[in-house]
């Protein structure tokens, strides 16, 4: 069995209610399949829950924790182990994205975006990279940015971490590969969720609708490594990638 | 500067000045807004509304209000659109929990394949919940089911004062018959307990029959509304002195022996030139409408979305209207005063302004399930006007007289420019409801019918 065979059934969803989540939760309800939901807020936890139930779920399990804090990542991790042992799909949702201006003066909310968006992220995915490579199946997927893809001047310390993060998932994709477990990295532009509501907001910004859609075919079948939503914004960042340096740092997006 | 469709929502910065567009269905009057809220849960709604000074928010859904009832100009919204979560179904009952953001289209869609239907739907599906209960809407079916806000037996609503306050019968009822028809005013409804209605499956028994004069509609509406579920008729309002319409009826059906397959149909893109509608290209249109429908009348099985909501087949319709925008009038006439009604028929045909959205429905006898619900025993006609300035505005002044003196009543959620002795003849009792608005809401339409008497 190849690993592009991964039937998806039972998904595990770390940052359940972030705006994206949301959609993609909703999309794989509708295809019946069992959920388990990590998120902070229980009363949050227990409204999508019945949602994600009426909507055709097959099973919706809760938890309630916060991912960012890697101290509670083996409270997460023994829960999935009791509740849902069997899992095959993995699924990253949760960042940050607070207004830059306030990294740039507080060396605390710096650190404190790197630990939500990168460091908590790998430390969470070691450990269930571990269990799927044991069990040389699965699939671990992993919404960074393409923000990631080039520092900019407005947006770098969201952008280094995510962009971090997509260096960190391809490693562990090389790494996993032989098991045949797929990695897979999702990398959307500007989508209209709760993260985004403070930018002011123009046409490039996508339905997150649209956006999940492509996330669960990427999940259910065979998909590039890297997956760009909406897809042109892959070939406007290989664009973006070819600006030399010089001119780059003169442009003030 | 482009104009925004009502879907594409913005949240700009902080800012002072009035920037974010967003428009009604009938893109009349154009409006901005200083700020969009967009909570994702309900638990961010207390504190939208903590922070709000007295009189500066709206609740908002989809925006199918067609003047200025869903809007607040100057000041600023809560989109309820990301608050679209279904919280719980009694397969016994029927009755469905849901999150005030939720569309009726997205309840079809769910609970249909399962046996269940809206208990009242209006003619389009892309309404939510909340606006549903705001505007206390009516369907086909308003002759034996009345009222949507008739199948609500309870909600939860935010206030800005007291909290998150359940409504039902036995607990503040009176705020629940306050909400009701209550255009938003009365807090920002978090949840709702809607009793669906057990169906057969997705099809329609349906009937059209083409009639020729006003009496012919009514005895035709009179006969059929005992023994159909659902009856509505549309009106040629250019036919010259001949009336002449079709009337539709129908009931709920069992197995029609096809599959149904959902229809998506086409979406206007961008709006069409004023002069594209004008009385030639309508005249044609209602023409061509009427001899399709008289040609073939009889029965039919068709499915629930064709019957429903034959206008949702393409997506912002309003845009035919062009950048000017349009004007819905809607009006109920007691049926005492069949007179009226030829006269309002009469004035429209004179004007050389009809529409080609002239529908008529005989409302039935139940009583109003909220205080300043519109329909009432009569009939009542909805007709679409495209936006031509003063012209229109004159004639709609010129029907408002007719409605006035009928005994009539216009309703809110097709009005953007009703003056406020009309509406002060059409809801008497809007100085009792007064007392239930949240300190902390207000509407663009509020403002305009009452804020001159209330001084």
């Amino acid at each position: 069995m190849t690993a592009t065979q991964t039937n998806m059934k039972k998904i595990i969803v770390l940052g359940a209610t972030s705006g994206i989540a949301l959609e993609v939760q909703r999309q794989l309800a509708r295809l019946g399949c069992d959920l388990l939901l990590v998120a902070r807020s229980p009363e949050r936890l227990a409204d999508l829950q019945a949602d994600l139930s009426l909507r055709g779920a097959a099973t919706v399990l809760t938890y309630s924790s916060d991912l960012a804090s890697i101290q509670q990542h083996a409270g997460i991790f023994e829960f999935v182990r009791r509740n849902l042992p069997d899992f095959d799909t993995v699924l990253l949702a949760y960042g940050s994205m607070r207004d830059q201006k306030d990294s740039e003066t507080s060396v605390d909310v710096l650190l404190q975006e790197l630990q939500s968006n990168f460091v908590s992220a790998t430390a969470i995915l070691t450990l269930f990279a571990a269990d799927l490579e044991r069990r040389r199946t699965g699939c671990i997927a992993a919404i960074t940015s393409v923000a990631g893809d080039r520092g900019r001047r407005s947006n770098y310390v969201y952008g280094s971490a995510k962009g971090a993060l997509s260096l960190f998932l391809q490693g562990l994709r090389s790494r996993l590969h032989p098991a045949g477990v797929r990695v897979i990295t999702i990398k959307p532009g500007p989508v209209q969720t709760p993260m985004t509501d403070h930018l002011p907001h123009n046409k490039r910004f996508a339905d997150p609708e649209q956006v999940a859609r492509q996330i669960v075919r990427a999940l259910e079948r065979r998909s590039p490594d890297v997956v760009y939503t909406p897809r042109v914004w892959r070939y406007v960042m290989t664009g973006v990638r070819q600006i030399p340096e010089t001119i780059f740092k003169r442009l003030s997006f | 500067m482009s104009s925004q469709s009502a879907t594409s929502l913005r949240r700009q910065p902080a800012s002072n000045s009035p920037s974010t567009r967003i428009l009604s269905w009938g893109c009349y009057p154009k409006t901005a807004h200083l700020h969009v809220h967009k909570p994702a849960w309900n638990d961010q709604v207390p504190q939208i509304l903590q922070a709000a000074s007295p009189g500066s928010l709206l609740p908002y859904g989809l925006g199918r209000s067609y003047g200025d009832s869903c809007l607040n100009a100057g000041r600023e919204l809560i989109d309820c659109r990301r608050l679209n979560r279904f919280l719980a179904f009694d397969e016994s009952t029927g009755i469905l929990r849901c999150e005030s953001g939720v569309s009726l289209s997205d309840i079809v869609d769910m609970f249909l394949p399962k046996g269940w239907f809206l208990p009242v739907t209006p003619g389009t599906r892309f309404v939510t919940v909340g606006g549903a209960i705001a505007n206390d809407v009516h369907g086909k079916n308003h002759h034996c089911a009345g009222t949507f806000g008739t199948h609500v037996s309870q909600i939860g609503l935010h206030r800005s004062n007291d909290g998150l306050v359940t409504c039902n019968a036995e607990y503040n009822a009176d705020m629940l018959h306050a909400t009701i028809g209550g255009l938003g005013l009365t807090g920002i409804i978090a949840w709702a307990d809607i009793q669906l209605k057990r169906v057969a499956g997705p099809w329609i028994d349906a009937e059209s029959i083409p009639f020729q004069s006003l009496t012919t509609f009514l005895d035709l509406s009179r006969e059929s509304n005992d023994r159909f579920e659902y009856t509505v008729a549309w009106l040629d309002c250019f036919a010259g002195k001949s009336l002449r319409g079709i009337f539709f009826r129908g009931n709920h059906a069992g197995d029609a022996g096809r599959k149904f397959h959902p229809r998506r149909g086409p979406k206007l893109l961008f709006a069409l030139p004023g002069w594209a509608l004008n009385r030639y290209s309508v005249k044609a249109f209602n023409a061509a409408y009427y001899k399709l429908h008289a040609r073939k009348p009889g029965a039919t099985v068709v499915s629930y979305d064709r019957f429903f909501y034959p206008l949702d087949a393409i997506r912002q319709w309003n845009l035919i209207y062009g950048r000017q925008g349009f004007l819905q009038y809607q009006c109920v006439i007691p049926e005492t005063n069949l007179e009226a009604f030829e006269e309002l028929l009469d004035r429209i045909a004179l004007s050389g302004m009809g529409s080609f959205l002239g529908v008529v429905k005989q409302f039935g006898l139940a009583p109003p399930a909220g205080m300043l619900s519109f329909p009432r025993p009569g009939l009542t006609i909805a007709l679409d006007f495209a936006m031509r300035g003063e012209r229109t505005l004159q004639l709609m002044q010129s029907l408002d007289e007719v409605v006035l003196e009928s005994g009539g009543a216009l309703y809110p959620a097709k009005d953007a420019r009703m003056p406020p002795a009309l509406f002060e003849a059409s809801y008497p009792r809007w100085r009792s409801f007064v007392p239930y608005i949240d300190p902390k809401l207000s509407s663009s339409f509020w403002r305009r019918v009452t804020e001159a008497q209330a001084q």
